[in-house]
């Protein structure tokens, strides 16, 4: 047991990497299935556990080095507040979203391809796992092809669904590989400047380089920006921030359903739980925010999304769609959280992170059962739902409460720490944004509210409710949803440890 | 025996399980209506036995649970509360023996959902009147909000669905845009070692004295959360954010009559006057000129409002219009700022309750025996319906302020306190403009509340309705309208527990 627990952090990354593997080989049969559900139960017990230990640390860092290689030479694990809290987003709602997913891949994908399909899902799922939980730069952007590999193919097997599937797809795959080789690039720069690659140990010889900028003879001082440039571009990408979310909407919308929600719920977390890494850890928020004033760019292509992303969410007809714009606008609220680099601005960052994966993943699951029932997610097809599918549609509307941020759900709690945070910091301008966005998602999400309702359905087709496999996993995301909305103690809590952290407030 | 603290929540959570009870007991109409009148009774029982403690002065006061760190939704029965909780839950009881009636009478489809929001809603109010920081008020003035919302469209026709949108619109953009603005703010301002603002709890004379005292606050800032509070409390219908009042009346009458006359209404003056008291404070308000402005706009919407109300046909339009004029009433006597005036304010919410009531329960009732929803159609219907329309004609001169009725009584408070402020800090034009308001206000509640009551008594009924014989209402409307019809004039003789109450208020604001 005790080996276990110590090799927890390389464990919880090679156990669905091997498992994938594994499932590709001999998960034929439903057999894929319940290798990719026992190895996400194993990593979200993992999680739970590391985030258990993390905390319990004085200094609140696990440190794991691969191999016993001491780093910088070897490849360093490293385990925070922060990257806990991500760990246990991802694992948990890759656990829940694989537990609905058998009955739900089964309508969308070939019986054939099963086995491929749950590899390349395990497969993501360690990318994702990795990437947060990495102490290595150049490790990460390996960790973030396997995902981002690994999702292009996802989306792509929603083509016997729509043929725009694969043109989805492959225009997800050239954008995210652009961000991917300007992330790459990036940590080419640094380390040039630095000559290394691990995390902590880059932040470290920066500082004597920061130093020399005051100086006469300033050295690197064009490599460093070039190289913090670069990255921030190609996170910005695989983050979608606005204007980079180009790739984001097709894709959500004609991958299969489950994908959709893995996808929305910790992919793009975890894009900005790499940015906000870079920012705070890697280059420092003096150099990032103090010097090159990133966060103004942030706060302005953050604010743009809010109001952008949800403007186009009103205009979609396909709900799938709609609910992607609106990813467009919750991940504005994301970086806002963090552009603004105070305390309260952090703790809504990571309150979103975990609060936005378990509201928007619960809706995608609702959209799921609607796919598999009626057989599509346009407008038309929710009409007069609410009769006929009550409670997946009770959870869609609670997750669409949720969205708005009314109070007593998650949302409100995300949005009440970032005003706060925009208020503190004199930005009464994006403390109205904000808001403003709320009323945006009050049109869009009423807006489905109301075909669900009131709407009339010419074809009087039978519709019976979802399979239980289905529904569980649905109210189980959602009531975490209105449950953190109302007693929001453990996530604030978490957040906070997390904020505290990266501002290096000492526990 | 039972803590007051027990009661208060008791208040609270007994119309949740009425909503459970109601809800499941769908199938069986005549339990399920049994489950709303029984809830109705026990959640005024509670709010009622409530008084004596805090008649006494007792601090009644209770924690649910904390929401984030250092915001919890905490409760304190203090009067001005009591006021607004009393009346809201007292007349739910004729309105729950109405709905009956009507609902019946109408064939109302889907009468579950209807009866399933009421406690919900009430639950709401409840919530609000006894809230003990602006956050918990500002969670249960959304939950009413969206527990309405079911009501307003009822019906579900394309024309309920527009009216929905524009009350939820109005509604919600308000209270997020401007009130959440004005929450967030000043718990920002309350956070620190030394903070601007004492605490996000309501406090007797501001939350403002210290930070301003000690220079850490400007002034203007405090009149411009002023301003974001009185916008973001959309359910004072001030204009020009009135809209959503006149979309409403698309819900049948007795949602009309309770939530739009009572129950919503009162709780957005009621808000304004809370916020005023226990949040800015009167002192702090008067002393920077916080509430002229508002005087002003209170007025207008009083005089436009009545002139609007004039010009509408639709008998339950006319209504809508004549609550908001009546509404800016209890908003300018607030925006008065003298204890006094704070206390006409309170009392009013209480003398306009119970005619207002009584006047929609009228209009319904005609609606239901006769289906005539116009004012033009009236002629001869007292004839016809003498005990409905004589509730409407107690209600109508309450409006206009005619003794012996409760709508003189706050009239008289009113008008005291523009004198009292006048003789306090030496007469200037607000007086004479708040003076010349009520005058003219009065004037035009007169000209177009009479004409109907004419209608009703002194012309004979048209050609065509000879043919369409019908008498009075459905027995439990009846009952419903003359019982608020006999507050109205119970209370001109007898209105000692409300006004002891506002009293207390009075001593709050000084």
């Amino acid at each position: 047991m005790e080996l276990i627990r110590h090799n927890l952090p390389a464990l919880i990354v090679v156990t669905p990497l091997v498992m994938g593997l594994l499932t590709s080989i001999i998960g034929r049969r439903g057999l894929g299935w319940w290798m990719a559900m026992g190895t996400t139960a194993a990593g979200l017990a993992m999680s739970v556990q590391l985030l258990v230990d993390v905390l319990s640390q004085g200094d609140r860092t696990l440190e794991y080095l691969m191999g016993n290689w001491p780093v910088p030479f070897g490849i360093g694990y490293s385990v925070d507040p922060l990257n806990a809290t991500v760990l246990l987003i991802v694992s948990l709602l890759s656990a829940v979203i694989t537990l609905y997913a058998r009955k739900s891949v089964a309508s969308e994908v070939p019986a054939g391809k099963l086995n491929f399909f749950y590899a390349l899902w395990l497969f993501c799922i360690t990318g994702l796992l990795g990437i947060t939980i990495t102490g290595d730069a150049f490790n990460l952007y390996v960790l973030l092809e396997i995902s981002s590999l690994s999702t292009y193919t996802l989306v792509a097997l929603g083509k016997d669904r729509n043929r725009r599937a694969l043109t989805s797809a492959v225009n997800y795959l050239v954008l995210g590989s652009i961000g991917a080789c300007f992330y790459l690039v990036g940590v080419a720069y640094l380390y040039m400047a630095t000559g290394s690659l691990n995390i902590a140990d880059i932040a470290e010889r920066l500082q004597p380089i920061y130093a020399s900028w005051g100086t006469d003879e300033p050295v690197y001082q064009k490599t460093v920006i070039t190289g913090f440039a670069f990255m921030a571009v190609g996170l910005s990408l695989k983050l979608a921030l606005f204007p980079l979310h180009g790739w984001l909407p097709n894709a959500y919308t004609y991958a299969p359903s489950s994908v959709s929600a893995l996808l929305a719920s910790t992919a793009t977390k975890v894009g900005a739980y790499a940015f906000i890494r870079v920012i705070f850890t890697l280059v420092g928020v003096g150099f990032a925010f103090g010097r090159l004033h990133t966060d103004v760019a942030l706060m302005v292509c953050s604010g743009a999304a809010i109001l952008v992303g949800s403007w186009l969410a009103i205009r979609q007809t396909n709900v799938k769609k709609l609910l992607a714009y609106s990813s467009i606008a919750q991940i504005g609220y994301i970086a806002l959280g963090f552009a603004l680099a105070n305390r309260d601005g952090i703790t809504a960052s990571v309150i979103h992170l975990f609060n936005h994966a378990l509201t928007k993943g619960g809706m995608f699951l609702a959209l799921g059962i609607v796919m598999y029932r009626v057989g599509g997610t346009r407008l038309s097809d929710l009409r007069g739902l609410g009769r006929k599918l009550p409670i997946t549609m009770g959870a869609f509307t609670a997750g669409g409460l949720g969205l708005i941020g009314v109070p007593l759900t998650s949302g409100f709690i995300s949005k009440w720490y970032l005003v706060s945070a925009c208020l503190e910091r004199g930005r009464y301008e994006l403390a109205g944004v904000v808001l403003v966005g709320s009323v945006l998602a009050l049109v869009y999400v009423w807006r489905v509210v109301e075909t669900i309702y009131f709407g009339k359905r010419e074809d009087e087709v039978t519709v019976r409710e979802a399979p239980a496999s289905m529904l569980v996993p649905t109210l189980i995301l959602v009531g975490a949803s209105i449950y953190f909305g109302v007693d929001s103690s453990f996530t604030t809590h978490i957040a906070g440890e997390a904020a505290d952290f990266l501002l290096k407030v000492k526990p | 025996m039972t803590t007051p603290e027990q009661l208060a929540m008791l208040a609270l959570g007994v119309p949740l399980i009425g909503f459970v009870l109601v809800a499941m007991s769908g199938r069986v109409p005549n339990v399920r209506e049994a489950f709303t009148l029984l809830t109705a009774l026990v959640t005024f029982a509670c709010v009622a036995g409530l008084y004596p403690a805090v008649m006494r002065g007792e601090e009644v006061r209770f924690a649910l649970l904390e929401v984030m760190p250092g915001v919890p939704l905490s409760f304190r029965v203090e009067p001005l509360g009591m006021v607004y909780a009393l009346v809201a839950t007292l007349l739910w009881i004729p309105n729950s023996l109405y709905s009956i009636g009507y609902m019946r009478a109408n064939h109302e489809k889907n009468q579950t959902r209807f009866y399933a929001c009421y406690p919900l809603a009430i639950a709401s109010a409840v919530g609000i009147a006894f809230a003990d920081n602006i956050f918990t008020m500002f969670v249960f003035y959304e939950m009413l909000t969206l527990s309405t919302f079911p009501l307003v469209t009822h019906k579900g026709t394309s024309d309920a669905m527009r009216s929905g949108r524009v009350y939820l619109g109005i509604l919600l953009t308000t209270s997020v845009c401007f009130q959440l603005f004005a929450v967030l703010w000043i718990y920002v301002l309350s956070m620190g070692d030394t903070p601007a603002v004492e605490s996000i709890n309501f406090t007797v004379g501001g939350v403002f004295r210290d930070g301003l005292a000690s220079n850490r606050i400007d002034p203007g800032i405090i009149g411009l959360l002023f301003f974001l509070y009185i916008y973001g409390i959309g359910k004072a219908a001030l204009m020009p954010v009135h809209r959503w009042l006149p979309a409403a009346m698309v819900a049948p009458t007795p949602v009309s009559a309770f939530l739009h006359a009572v129950a919503v209404v009162k709780g957005g003056v009621f808000c304004v006057i809370k916020v005023s008291v226990y949040v800015f404070g009167v002192g702090t308000m008067q002393q920077y000129g916080l509430g002229n402005w508002l005087l002003y706009v209170a007025g207008a919407t009083i005089i436009i409002a009545s002139l609007i109300a004039a010009f509408q046909d639709n008998l339950k339009k006319r209504l809508a219009y004549s609550t908001i004029s009546q509404l800016s009433y209890v908003v300018m006597a607030t925006a008065l700022l003298t204890p006094l005036s704070i206390m006409a304010a309170t009392f009013h919410i209480v003398a306009h309750a119970f005619g207002k009531i009584t006047l929609f329960f009228a209009a319904g009732s005609v609606y239901t025996a006769s289906h005539k929803t116009q004012v033009s159609q009236l002629d001869g219907i007292g004839r016809r319906m003498p005990a409905t329309m004589a509730a409407f004609t107690i209600g109508a001169l309450s409006m206009i302020g005619v003794p012996p009725l409760v709508g003189f009584v706050s009239k008289w408070w009113l008008i005291s306190s523009v004198i009292e402020r006048g003789t306090l800090s030496g007469v200037d034009f607000s007086e004479g403009f708040v003076l010349a308001v009520i005058g003219a206000s009065t004037l035009l509640n007169a000209s177009y509340f009479l004409p109907i009551i004419y209608r009703a008594f002194f012309r004979p009924l048209a050609d065509d309705d000879l043919k369409h014989p019908h008498g009075e209402a459905p027995m439990p409307m009846v009952y419903a309208l003359s019982f608020t019809a006999a507050l109205t004039v119970l209370f001109f003789f007898w209105h000692k527990p409300a006004l002891d109450l506002a009293e207390l208020v009075r001593r709050a604001a000084l």
